[in-house]
């Protein structure tokens, strides 16, 4: 309805991004939720997820006291690498379920392995442990092989886990704090009596997306600063696409935002539509795990998320050093995204 | 949003002000939420560098009037016109003339004084500026001060700067002062008075008869969505044709006296009675307490209270409807 005047626009822009940027910074809280919770949940996970020297396997044997029992026992103990758990037999498919024990082993002639398929360290325990009693009772290795463990910095999980982790805050942190910035002033009635003033209102949408650009780079910072201090994660591509990567995703996810909050009324209202927007992009983006390991026919969708084309981004340049022209996929689908929540959010925008 | 309409009807009517330069003009205006009708065919003219009130109780379709009229809400039948102007084709030629101030707005109550004025005048092409604006209002010691932190009245004088910070030639205000303790109200009715002064037209709301009377120089009585009475502050009282009103509650339990007792009484114009008190408009006070006095010691009913004012715009609201303007 009302045209961005020339005359206005930029101060308007600029005195909307500066009011916004100083709301936020003179909330503590939404600062901590912003800068501190991201680097806790790095050092969270990255500790959970860390690379481990070779650890035991968790085993129990079922059938307590017997001779066989106590046969399987001694050949696990001398294999090495098993820690045997006394669980009392009641306990023993709790223990199970609950990753306690990894296998349980049920002595007999045959022994049989309780264990769960659909965990991966439950399968492993027990090739550990048939490896074992099948050498204890007489079987002999056709060969022996030469190993060579991963542990190149750059290699591991932790490495491949923060690309993702930058990604999700990107998201996390742009979708809450704009879409409640806005739901907030519409409650208190703020954006109509903006709607009242000659104020462009694009200007207004332009200046969420904008401030948001401002914290972006002190959050990346910050995230990227931890890993690389604490786990030694390290950007291999150069800090320009990085920074270029992270602002486009930062624009895609503000476009999102606007879109989510433009007619919600109550704080509860866009909590609920924010979640409903964010989970399949949790689960599909390949933010703790692979995106391609979702079937074929789902990976038109999971690719075209702008979450999945971030973290893909994030990863090339961080992990494997690529410029920004093999991106251009990436870089496409979230300026895509951008810009039409852009304009669906100008048109659909309530602003009483 | 801004619904287009029929021409005006009976523009005879309006002849009053035709010679004069018309500032806002609404025809037959009619707004309905669902089955309520807030607005029922509304007629309505203010010149130019007039101070016009609207009075009215609450949910006499004062604030969907004059939302009407800013823009920010379309009537679904009738006619508005701002500045000779129609939103629904010069919205942007219309926003940045007009200074408003919304009843309910909250301010960000991180951002200080001086910030959000700047915020507002960034909007405009011209203005008197964050010095300027602080001056108008008497806010130059609370210029760093956050929003959040000013009292209820410092909180209406900022909200009103926002509306003065494109220099507007209209200011529209939809309760400026309620719930304001007395100080606060003259300071905010001194602002407005220099508006004025420098020749803007003033459209408020109000429920505050004593505001009405003193800001504006000519006021409409809305009531159920209806225009019921429009005139200056004077003319409204005087055409009650009381100079006083009398109330007396009664003791006791002995009945009061009939209306048909007290109408004939010497320079009684108008009698109630409501419950235990009798209330009493007079054109001649020392002739009707004597008199009323008399019947009552006759009737032999105890009073507990007398008291007399002279006649107000409630008196004129009251007259109109037999109800008082601040009953919800």
């Amino acid at each position: 309805m009302s045209d961005p005047r020339p005359s206005t626009f930029l101060p308007a822009l600029r005195q909307l991004t500066l009011s916004r940027m100083r709301e936020f910074l003179r909330e503590p809280e939404a600062v901590f939720w912003v800068f501190g919770f991201p680097v806790i949940m790095t050092l969270a996970l990255g500790i959970a997820f860390r690379t481990r020297t070779e650890e035991p396997v968790r085993v129990a044997v079922d059938g307590g006291a017997g001779a066989d029992a106590a046969a399987v026992r001694a050949s696990l103990t001398a294999a090495g690498g098993f820690v045997l758990r006394d669980v009392p037999p009641p306990e023993i498919e709790r223990a199970l379920r609950d990753g306690l024990v990894q296998v349980v082993i049920v002595p007999g002639t045959p022994p049989t392995y309780r264990f769960d398929p659909a965990r991966a360290e439950s399968q492993v325990g027990r090739l550990a442990v048939d490896r074992a009693l099948q050498r204890a009772a007489g079987r002999p290795d056709a060969f022996s092989p030469r190993e060579d463990a991963v542990r190149a910095v750059g290699s591991r999980y932790i490495d491949w886990l923060v690309p993702g982790l930058l990604g999700m805050n990107i998201m996390g942190t742009g979708m809450w704090s704009t879409s409640f910035a806005i739901v907030t002033a519409r409650t208190r009635k703020l954006l109509k009596r903006f709607a009242a003033t000659p104020m462009p209102r694009g200007a207004y949408l332009l200046a969420l997306v904008g401030s948001r650009l401002a914290f972006l780079v002190a959050e990346a910072v910050v995230l990227l600063g931890f890993a690389y201090v604490a786990f030694g994660v390290a950007v291999h591509g150069s800090l320009v696409a990085l920074t270029v990567v992270c602002l486009l995703g930062a624009l895609a996810f503000g476009g999102v935002a606007l879109l989510v909050a433009s007619r919600a009324k109550t704080i509860e209202g866009v909590s609920g539509l924010l979640n409903l927007v964010m989970l399949p992009m949790w689960v599909f983006s390949g933010v703790f795990f692979a995106s391609s390991n979702f079937p074929e026919a789902m990976q038109p969708f999971v690719q075209a998320l702008p979450l999945t084309a971030l973290n893909d981004a994030l990863r090339a340049v961080m992990n494997d050093g690529e410029a920004l022209a093999t991106l251009w996929r990436e870089l496409a689908v979230m300026a895509g995204w951008g810009g039409v929540s852009f304009v669906a959010a100008l048109k659909l925008f309530r602003w009483t | 949003m801004y619904g287009s309409a029929g021409r005006p009807r009976n523009a005879a009517h309006y002849n009053t002000v035709m010679s004069r330069q018309v500032a806002l003009a609404c025809r037959a205006v009619v707004k309905r939420f669902g089955d309520v009708t807030a607005v029922d065919g509304l007629d309505l003219d203010v010149a130019r560098g007039e101070c016009f009130g609207l009075l009215g109780p609450n949910g006499a379709g004062k604030t969907t009037t004059i939302e009407m009229l800013e823009g920010l809400q379309a009537p679904d039948a009738g006619e508005v016109e701002v500045l000779g102007l129609r939103w629904a084709d010069s919205a942007d030629a219309l926003r940045p003339r007009l200074g408003i101030q919304l009843q309910e707005t909250q301010l960000a109550e991180k951002l200080s004084v001086a910030e959000t004025l700047e915020l507002f005048g960034s909007f405009y092409p011209s203005g008197p500026g964050v010095d300027g604006l602080l001056a108008l209002v008497g806010l130059e010691a609370k210029r760093d001060a956050w929003v959040g932190k000013l009292s209820g009245g410092q909180k209406q004088r900022l909200s009103v700067a926002c509306a003065l910070a494109g220099e507007p030639e209209v200011l529209f205000l939809d309760e400026p002062t309620t719930g304001l303790d007395p100080q606060s109200r003259l300071q905010l009715w001194d602002v407005l008075q220099r508006f004025k002064a420098r020749g803007g037209t003033l459209l408020l709301t109000t429920h505050y008869m004593d505001e009405a009377a003193t800001l504006c120089d000519r006021i409409g009585i809305v009531d159920k969505g209806k225009l019921i009475a429009l005139g200056t502050p004077a003319a409204l009282v005087q055409g009650l044709g009381t100079a006083h009103v009398i109330e007396i509650d009664l003791d006791g339990d002995a009945p009061a006296p009939s209306v048909e007792a007290l109408a004939p009484l010497a320079g009684v114009v108008d009698a109630r009675v409501e419950g235990r008190t009798i209330a009493l408009g007079s054109s001649a006070i020392h002739e009707t307490v004597p008199a009323v006095l008399g019947v009552l010691a006759a009737a032999r009913v105890p009073m507990r209270e007398l008291r007399t004012h002279s006649a107000s715009l409630e008196d004129v609201f009251v007259s109109l409807t037999g109800r008082h303007l601040r009953d919800e």
